[in-house]
C-alpha cells in the first residue's frame, strides 16, 4: 500500500493497469489529502490468494482495510475497474464512504444483451485497444523497450488478473445496479471525453442508478483521465470533495 | 507400439488468406458451405473406416469456430463412428474440460460411447489451445487447476456405482451425481492427457494416465516425457515407466516414392502454414505464464509460429515434427526420434490435412500401415520400459 501527502484522506482504487507512485496525478492530490493507495490483489507486486477471483472479493478486502485504518467516513475515488471495487463497497457499507468519485467507471449492465457495454479489449490487436483506451495513443503507449523485466512482469500480470476478475459476465456484476440505490452519498462521475470504452450513455445510466449522483466529462482524455488530464482531473475531483455538503 | 489415424476433418475451401485476419474464432461462417461440409464429413468418416480396415486405430479432436477442424462437438463423432467402426479403439484427444461447465455431462457422454461401441473408447483430456478460450468463453486464468477438477471428478464419475454422491469443490458443484449408463471398461476407459510442457506432464505422470504430446520435435518432447517420469516416479508407481504410456503426434506420410511422398508431406505442411492467427486471439492474458509472455514482450517467437514462417518439409522432418517419405526414410526418421525422446508406444498420426485429397490421403494410410507399421512393431513391442538407463542400482535399463 502506497500513502502519501496530509489531509482528510481519500482512498484511490486504481484501475486495470495498476498504479504507479510517480504518476503526475500523484503529487495534485498529495498537495492537499493523505491519499492511500493499495496495489489490488494479483496487481503490482501483492499477492494474489488462489481462492480470489470476483471484484467483489476485493471490495470486502477493501472494506476491512477501512477498518483497520479505523478513519470513519472517508472519500473514495476509483478508475475503471477501481470504480467497480468501490460500487460494490458503497453498496454494502454506504456509511463508510463519505464521496465517491468514480472515474471511467465499469462494473453495471445498462444496455441491451445483444452488445457489450464495455468493447473487449482482449478481442481486438493491442493497438485497437490502445485507441479505445487513450485520446492520444501515440503519445500514452507505454514503450516496451525502455520498460525493464520488472515492470513488464507487473504490466503482464495486471493483465492477467484484470481478465481473472472480468472475464464472465464481462466487466459487470448483473446484480449490482439492483444495489445501487443504496449508494446514497454524493457521487461524481467522471469520463474522458474520448473515452472509447466507457460511453458517455453508459456514465449517465450508471450514475443515474445512485440518488445522488451527477457526471462530468473532461476534454481530451480517455479512459485513464487521471494521466492524460492530471491537472484537470485534481481540480475538478477536489473541487467535489470541498464542495458537496 | 500401437498407430492411430487423426484426421481434424478440416474444410480447406476458403478465400485467399490475406482477405481474413484470422482462420480461427472470428472467419465468418458464410464460409463454411454446408452441402460440402456433409462431403467433407463423409469422406473424413470412409478414411477412418480406411484406417480401422488397415489395423490402424482411430483418433479425433475437438476445436471450436474455426475452419481447421470442423469438429465442434467431437463425442457427436466419436458415437458416430462407434457405430461405423467395428473394432478400432477410439481416442478422442479430447475433452476440453476447463472449457467445459459440466464436468459429469462429459463423463455421460464418454460413459455412453464406450457403450455403444462395446468398450472401445480410448478417453482423453486436453487443457485446449489458447485460441478455444473467446469461443468458450472460458476464463483463461486458472484453466489447469479447472482442468484438474474436472478430471479427477471426471473419474469419479466413472467408478463410483452405489447412488449418488455429491461434488462441491473450488469450480464445480454437483449435489447427486449417479451416471447411467456407467462405461464397459472396468474400472474405467483409459485416459489420455495431452500437454506440451514438462509441469503440465508431471500430474499426468502422478496419476499413471496415457501422457500424449503434440508436433514437439526432439528436445521438447523428451522433455515432456521426462516431466511425465518424474511425476509418475515421485508419485510412487515405481521406477519404471511402460512405453504405453506414451505418445507422440507427428504429420506423416508415407508414399511408395519419393516424389508422391514429397507432394503428399508437402499438403500435409498446411496445418502449419494455414494456421492464420493474430496475437491477441493467440495468447489470451493468463494462458502462458507471466515469464514467457514477458520474453515474447522482449521479442522472443513461440517456436511453432516461428517455424511456420519459413515451414518447409525438409525443416520440418529436421525439428522432428514431420516424418515422410517413403517406407525405409520414415521407419528411420521415427527411430531417430524415438531414440532421442526415449521412446514412446503410440504414434499419433497427423495424415490428412488442407488438400490432401481422398486418393493421396488413403495412399499414405496404406503405405504406413503395410510398409511401416509391421516394422515399427517388431522394433518396438509394448513390453519396453520408456526412457534412459537410470544411474541408481535398482534401476531396469531400456531394452
Amino acid at each position: 500500500m502506497f500513502e502519501v501527502g496530509d489531509g482528510a484522506p481519500l482512498l484511490w482504487l486504481h484501475g486495470g493497469q495498476g498504479f504507479n507512485p510517480k504518476q503526475e496525478f500523484v503529487p495534485l492530490f498529495a498537495a492537499q489529502r493523505r491519499l492511500i493507495v493499495p496495489s489490488h490483489p494479483g496487481f503490482g507486486r501483492s499477492g494474489l490468494p488462489d481462492w480470489l477471483d470476483s471484484i467483489d472479493d476485493i471490495a470486502h478486502i477493501y472494506l476491512e482495510l477501512l477498518d483497520h485504518l479505523d478513519l470513519g467516513a472517508i472519500d473514495v475515488a476509483g478508475c475503471s475497474i477501481g470504480g467497480w471495487i468501490a460500487a460494490e463497497m458503497a453498496v454494502k457499507s454506504p456509511e463508510r464512504i463519505r464521496r465517491l468519485v468514480m472515474i471511467g467507471p465499469v462494473g453495471v449492465k445498462v444496455g441491451g444483451a445483444d452488445k457489450l457495454d464495455i468493447p473487449d479489449i482482449f478481442a481486438m490487436p493491442q493497438d485497437e485497444a490502445n485507441k479505445l483506451l487513450f485520446h492520444d495513443p501515440a503519445r500514452m503507449t507505454p514503450d516496451l523497450n525502455k520498460m525493464s523485466d520488472e515492470e513488464l512482469t507487473v504490466m503482464v500480470r495486471n493483465r492477467e488478473t484484470l481478465a481473472l476478475l472480468t472475464w464472465e459476465p464481462w466487466m459487470h456484476n448483473p446484480k449490482l445496479k439492483r444495489w445501487l440505490h443504496r449508494a446514497g452519498m454524493p457521487a461524481l462521475f467522471v469520463r474522458g471525453a474520448s473515452d472509447g470504452l466507457v460511453s458517455a450513455d453508459y456514465l449517465a445510466a450508471y450514475a443515474g442508478l445512485l440518488p445522488k449522483a451527477h457526471t462530468l466529462a473532461l476534454a481530451a482524455a480517455g479512459h485513464a483521465p487521471h494521466l492524460e488530464q492530471p491537472q484537470a482531473l485534481a481540480a475538478a475531483v477536489l473541487e467535489f470533495l470541498e464542495r458537496a455538503p | 507400439m500401437r498407430a492411430w489415424h487423426f484426421s481434424e476433418t478440416a474444410y480447406p475451401y476458403l478465400p485467399p488468406a490475406d482477405s481474413y485476419p484470422s482462420i480461427r474464432v472470428s472467419l465468418p461462417n458464410r464460409i463454411y458451405d454446408p452441402e460440402k461440409g456433409a462431403a467433407l464429413y463423409d469422406r473424413y468418416i470412409d478414411e477412418w473406416l480406411i484406417a480401422e480396415d488397415e489395423g490402424v486405430e482411430i483418433m479425433l479432436n475437438e476445436h471450436h469456430q474455426t475452419a481447421t477442424c470442423v469438429d465442434p462437438a467431437a463425442p457427436l463423432m466419436l458415437a458416430a463412428l462407434a457405430r461405423l467402426s467395428k473394432k478400432a479403439r477410439l481416442l478422442i484427444l479430447g475433452n476440453p474440460i476447463a472449457n467445459r461447465r459440466q464436468p459429469v455431462r462429459v463423463a455421460e457422454e464418454m460413459a455412453m460411447i464406450d457403450v455403444l461401441s462395446h468398450g472401445r473408447l480410448e478417453a482423453g483430456f486436453v487443457r485446449g489451445v489458447p485460441y478455444e478460450i473467446l469461443p468458450a468463453n472460458s476464463n483463461p486464468v486458472r484453466m489447469n487447476e479447472r482442468h484438474w477438477e474436472a478430471l479427477d471428478l471426471i473419474v469419479k464419475t466413472w467408478t463410483t456405482h452405489d447412488g449418488p454422491f455429491s461434488h462441491e469443490g473450488r469450480f464445480f458443484h454437483n449435489r447427486a451425481i449417479n451416471i447411467w449408463p456407467r462405461p464397459i471398461q472396468q474400472p474405467h476407459p483409459p485416459v489420455w492427457v495431452s500437454t506440451t510442457s514438462p509441469s503440465g506432464a508431471a500430474p499426468v505422470g502422478a496419476r499413471g494416465f496415457i501422457q500424449a504430446t503434440f508436433l514437439t520435435g526432439f528436445d521438447a518432447t523428451r522433455k515432456v516425457f521426462d516431466g511425465y517420469r518424474k511425476g509418475w516416479r515421485e508419485a510412487g508407481r515405481g521406477q519404471d515407466v511402460p512405453i504405453d504410456r506414451l505418445a507422440y503426434a507427428a504429420l506423416i506420410y508415407v508414399g511408395e516414392s519419393d516424389l508422391r511422398a514429397k507432394a503428399g508431406a508437402e499438403k500435409l505442411l498446411w496445418y502449419i502454414t494455414s494456421n492464420k492467427v493474430p496475437p491477441h486471439i493467440a495468447n489470451p492474458p493468463g494462458y502462458i505464464p507471466v515469464s514467457a509472455n514477458v520474453q515474447m514482450l522482449r521479442g522472443a517467437e513461440h517456436p511453432m509460429s516461428a517455424f511456420g514462417k519459413r515451414a518447409s518439409v525438409e525443416s520440418a522432418i529436421e525439428a522432428g515434427i514431420m516424418f515422410a517419405g517413403t517406407p525405409d526414410q520414415v521407419l528411420k526418421q521415427i527411430q531417430k526420434h524415438y531414440d532421442h525422446v526415449g521412446g514412446y508406444g503410440h504414434i499419433l498420426i497427423m495424415g490428412q490435412a488442407g488438400f490432401l485429397e481422398h486418393d493421396d490421403t488413403v495412399h499414405g494410410i496404406r503405405m504406413f500401415a503395410r510398409e511401416v507399421y509391421p516394422r515399427l512393431k517388431a522394433l518396438y513391442p509394448d513390453t519396453v520400459i520408456s526412457g534412459f538407463p537410470q544411474p541408481t542400482a535398482g534401476a531396469t535399463a531400456r531394452c
